[in-house]
């Protein structure tokens, strides 16, 4: 099969591949960057465990082809923390519990932080739907979203102070 | 002594304590700081060089003769290197596989498929995008037989002979059998007194109750690694494995491999509920083609592979009875199941127990007489009968038990939370010895349900549901008073291929005082890196943070039988307290050295051995580990390591006393769980904060079950609805807020009283829920409602009552 050259930024690198027209970009991410934090748990865009951030929107990269993400600017969990800190989420996910097998954790704190970018200080009902692309067999969602909730508090009082 | 002596001197022992991070504490999970990061390493992410990907050719049938296999055109495919067949497998042998339920059960369809999906060509190729290719071009020629997908049906006189390659065998690994489709009859009780105790009743209610077919689906699908290494004869196997060295076992039988030219690995496991304790072909199928090829070959199930083939739970047609006096007081139950096993008895429990532990379905109450009968058949659906997220079939008796209780109650006209008060074991009865030969080892049920009704205001509750009824509105309160049987199990009664069910714990304390720690477990997402570091640091006075804890490579941990049927706290725990207790003893001998006292004259104190009536003389663990490897007494060989094996002497029973309300619109059907309390009692507790994930875990798998789950299949046994469109996963927007509570009821034979409670939200919750459901209807005379309670299903009964207008 004919294949394709992309270019995209990826956690603020830049970065190149070839792939074919039908190589998803989960695939891409995983298996030809070794970025493996986002996972596959369905194939059809239910479960959320491969969700990244392209173009600064959430999507399930299981069902996006790599070569859609040409030119894009991609985020996945691993580009989350700064300079070796960790995001406020991915601390308020430890701190609150908001894990256990943590399969669909990578893609829950990508959508989170996506979530708080669209809306600072969200509550309960609106974080339950802002996830709800999300799923995960573990938790019940309870320590997910008070994990979301604090961070989103912690972010608003970080960028007050600063 | 040291210097750390005298700093440490300064601090309390309850401050000494708390620096350990013990049990009892809100301990951060270990775990997490890779997992956060996206640094988790799941089998997927396994990545070896020149590694290649197999996937399967499925039946579009359920009940087929193939005819024939054509792989000529997959052949040619680029990238595709091998399709492997029935034919390929059987001068290995390994066209056919032992189940852990005593069948065998196909790798590869051998001239007939029994369900739809079944394994029918292994394709091997450079990457997934060419497997698939290559599947679409496996030209299978099948003429169709008649389907059985009705269980009951299954054993008519006339009904077509699913497994033929069995039909003349008298019995295949569970006692005799009675047809060509039927696999086992279980019985457990004594029938005559049950017969007496409904003779003389003053009530009988009876019920049938159908616990629907659903799946584990963990959010990782399953999947393998397999990679022989042909020069030196070696294979390593890395998989979504609960139970690794079983695992090892098996591969070693089926495939004439010495155990010590095998290495199985559990990596990072995306959550297990059952789904990942057995073997399936396509481990089998990676295994057979790294030999053939000399390269590493994955299989990663896709999501309609996971749900429509490996592991279904439950699919108990159930039927109950209770004989009880005037008041509901039980005099008798009577139980007959018809359990759907699928094409093939590949359920994973203990061996001698083909329907695992039902006959814990007297629950929690004081029941004189009982009896039960299980008989398991084969239709033409997926193969399994699993545990998901339960001990083993404890859910379906539990659910069967609990509902049976409302029965009752509605029958008799006592209060749902009255006749359980009245038909509990009392506290005082422990331990306690059931009609069906279980021995409860401690509970207080009446104390928990007396505590579970005051934190919701039941009578309240009560109150408002009778006025909602009189203005026509619909509101249900659901109690379930359960109890579980876990930790499987003592080697008197359990055993998987004749290996007896212990667990094991080895511990190695480094020379200057931290520990690494390895068990036959696996985490598949409890956190055990944390827990198990709690538990050791609390014997051995090594601070948590310093003890490394790895399981899941066969090559490393001690054997154990694995982790399902919540038996990790009551048994590898066990066994971790025992082998810090031996690291104890040693570590008293190398103090009395250190101090030149005998070891009578020394007292443990949270993190060191103090000389009674001398506190400033003592050795703390951090130094002793250093003389365990410097500075010995004559005649003590070096070192500070130690291995435990522990068999329990008895299960573990931890229960619970749930009550859940809800709210009904009469005219859509739809249900709003308006509160969920549940009080669980899991004995001592380890580590509270992963205790609650865990009961919310469990509860919104429970809430997935009763509202929603469900595999179906047509006439011609198709499955439908085998992905996540239509198989039901909650979302954060169904699921019900839980709040928790507790009692602490210890085991009196576990080292430290724990129980394990992973399971029991699963197992109360669903009826709980279901019971708050028919609750609401109570008053119109329903008695039973069937599972999932989607709205569709509760229109249909707000229509035939004609209270949907």
């Amino acid at each position: 099969m004919a294949k394709t050259e992309i270019k995209l930024t990826v956690n603020g690198q830049e970065v190149a591949g070839t792939v074919e027209p039908r190589t998803l970009l989960i695939h891409f991410l995983r298996e030809q960057l070794n970025l493996t934090g986002a996972h596959i748990g369905c194939e059809t865009s239910h479960c959320g465990a491969c969700t990244v951030d392209l173009n600064g929107k959430s999507v399930k990269s299981c069902t996006v082809f790599a070569v859609q993400a040409d030119g894009g600017k991609l985020l996945t969990v691993e580009g989350m923390a700064q300079g070796g800190e960790l995001h406020p989420l991915q601390a308020a996910f430890a701190e609150d519990h908001g894990l256990q097998c943590g399969y669909c954790t990578p893609g829950m704190l990508i959508r989170a932080q996506r979530l708080l970018q669209e809306n600072p200080d969200p509550s309960e009902e609106e974080i339950r739907w802002g996830i709800s692309g999300n799923l995960c067999r573990c938790t019940g969602y309870q320590n997910i979203v008070k994990a979301i909730r604090n961070a989103a508090q912690a972010m608003r009082q970080k960028e007050a102070a600063e | 002594m040291s210097e750390t002596q005298t700093e440490t001197q300064t601090e309390t022992a309850a401050e000494r304590e708390a620096a350990l991070g013990g049990i009892g504490c809100d301990k951060q999970r270990k775990e997490d700081a890779r997992f956060i990061r996206g640094q988790g390493n799941y089998v997927d992410d396994i990545k070896l060089p020149n590694m290649v990907f197999g996937d399967f050719v499925r039946s579009p049938h359920a009940h087929a003769r193939i005819k024939s296999i054509d792989a000529e055109k997959a052949k040619a495919v680029p990238g595709v290197i091998a399709v492997l067949t029935a034919d390929d497998l059987k001068p290995l042998n390994l066209h056919w596989m032992p189940t852990l339920a005593g069948d065998t059960q196909a790798v590869l369809a051998d001239e007939k498929v029994h369900f739809q999906n079944q394994e029918v060509a292994f394709v091997i190729a450079e990457d997934r995008y060419a497997a698939a290719d290559g599947i679409q071009l496996v030209e299978v020629e099948y003429e169709e037989l008649p389907v059985l997908i009705d269980p009951k049906a299954a054993l008519e006189d006339d009904a077509p002979i699913l497994r033929e390659d069995v039909k003349d065998n008298d019995e295949v690994g569970q006692g005799p059998r009675r047809h060509p489709n039927h696999i086992f009859n279980w019985q457990s009780g004594d029938k005559d007194a049950t017969d007496r105790a409904f003779d003389g009743a003053a009530v009988t209610v009876m019920e049938e109750m159908f616990y629907q077919r659903v799946h584990p689906a963990p959010i990782e699908t399953c999947g393998c690694v397999a990679s022989m290494d042909p020069v030196g004869g070696r294979l390593t196997l890395y998989g979504t494995f609960q139970a690794p060295h079983v695992v090892r076992t098996v591969v070693s039988l089926i495939s004439g491999l010495a155990e010590s030219n095998i290495r199985v690995v559990s990596p990072d496991v995306g959550g297990g509920f059952g789904n990942k304790v057995g073997p399936y072909p396509g481990y089998v199928c990676a295994v057979v083609g790294s030999i053939v090829l000399g390269r590493p070959v994955k299989w990663i199930e896709s999501r309609i592979d996971n749900i429509s083939t490996t592991a279904f739970a439950r699919d108990y047609h159930m039927s109950c009875e209770l004989a009880a006096d005037k008041d509901g007081r039980i005099t008798g139950l009577r139980a007959n199941v018809l359990a759907d096993h699928g094409a093939f008895n590949t359920h994973a429990q203990p061996m001698k127990w083909p329907a695992g532990f039902f006959n814990i379905v007297t629950g929690s109450y004081d029941i004189p007489a009982a009896h039960v009968t299980v008989d398991g058949v084969y239709t033409n659906k997926a193969p399994g009968g699993v545990a998901y997220r339960c001990s083993f079939r404890v859910a379906e008796a539990a659910y069967l038990i609990e509902r049976m209780l409302d029965v009752l109650a509605q029958k008799v006209g006592v209060d749902k939370a009255e006749i359980r008060l009245r038909n509990f074991i009392k506290a005082e009865q422990f331990p306690y010895q059931s009609c069906l030969g279980w021995e409860y080892d401690s509970g207080d049920y009446t104390t928990a349900l007396k505590q579970a009704m005051a934190a919701v205001g039941y009578d309240d509750l009560r109150k408002e549901q009778a006025e909602k009824r009189a203005r026509g509105e619909l509101m249900g309160i659901g109690i379930a008073t359960f109890t579980e049987i876990v930790g499987a199990g003592p080697s008197r009664n359990c055993d998987i291929l004749g290996i007896k069910m212990f667990e094991s714990c080895e511990i190695r304390v480094h020379p200057t005082g931290s520990a690494i720690a390895r068990l036959g477990t696996k985490s598949t997402g409890q956190g055990h890196e944390t827990t198990y570091a709690q538990i050791i640091a609390s014997e051995i006075g090594i601070p948590s943070d310093l003890i490394t804890v790895e399981e899941g490579d066969t090559d490393t941990a001690p054997y154990g039988l694995g982790t399902y049927g919540s038996r990790t706290t009551p048994v590898g725990a066990a066994a971790a307290v025992r082998a810090g207790r031996k690291i104890r003893e040693k570590a008293k001998k190398i103090a009395a050295h250190m101090l030149e006292v005998s070891e009578s004259d020394l007292e443990w104190d949270v993190d060191r051995f103090t000389v009674k009536g001398v506190p400033d003389l003592s050795a703390t663990m951090k130094d002793i580990a250093m003389a365990a490897y410097s500075n010995l007494p004559e005649g003590l060989e070096p070192g500070l390591e130690v291995v435990d094996y522990y068999d329990p002497p008895n299960m573990t029973y931890p229960f619970g006393a749930y009550i859940c309300v809800v709210d009904i619109d009469r005219h859509t059907g739809e249900v709003s769980v308006r509160k969920f309390y549940a009080l669980d009692d899991c004995g001592t507790r380890i580590n509270p904060m992963i205790i609650e994930g865990q009961v919310h875990g469990g509860l919104t798998e429970a809430f997935a079950i009763a509202m929603g789950q469900e595999i179906v299949y047509d006439e011609i046994g198709n499955v439908l609805g085998a992905s996540l469109l239509d198989y039901f996963l909650p979302t954060a927007v169904e699921t019900p807020h839980w709040e928790t509570d507790f009692t602490v009821t210890p085991s009196p034979h576990h080292p430290i009283g724990a129980k394990g409670v992973g399971e029991s939200p699963n197992v109360g919750g669903v009826p709980a829920l279901s019971n708050a459901i028919v609750d609401a209807f109570a008053h119109l005379d329903v008695t039973h409602m069937p599972m999932p309670h989607t709205a569709w299903r509760v229109w249909q009964t707000c229509h035939e009552l004609g209270i949907d207008k």
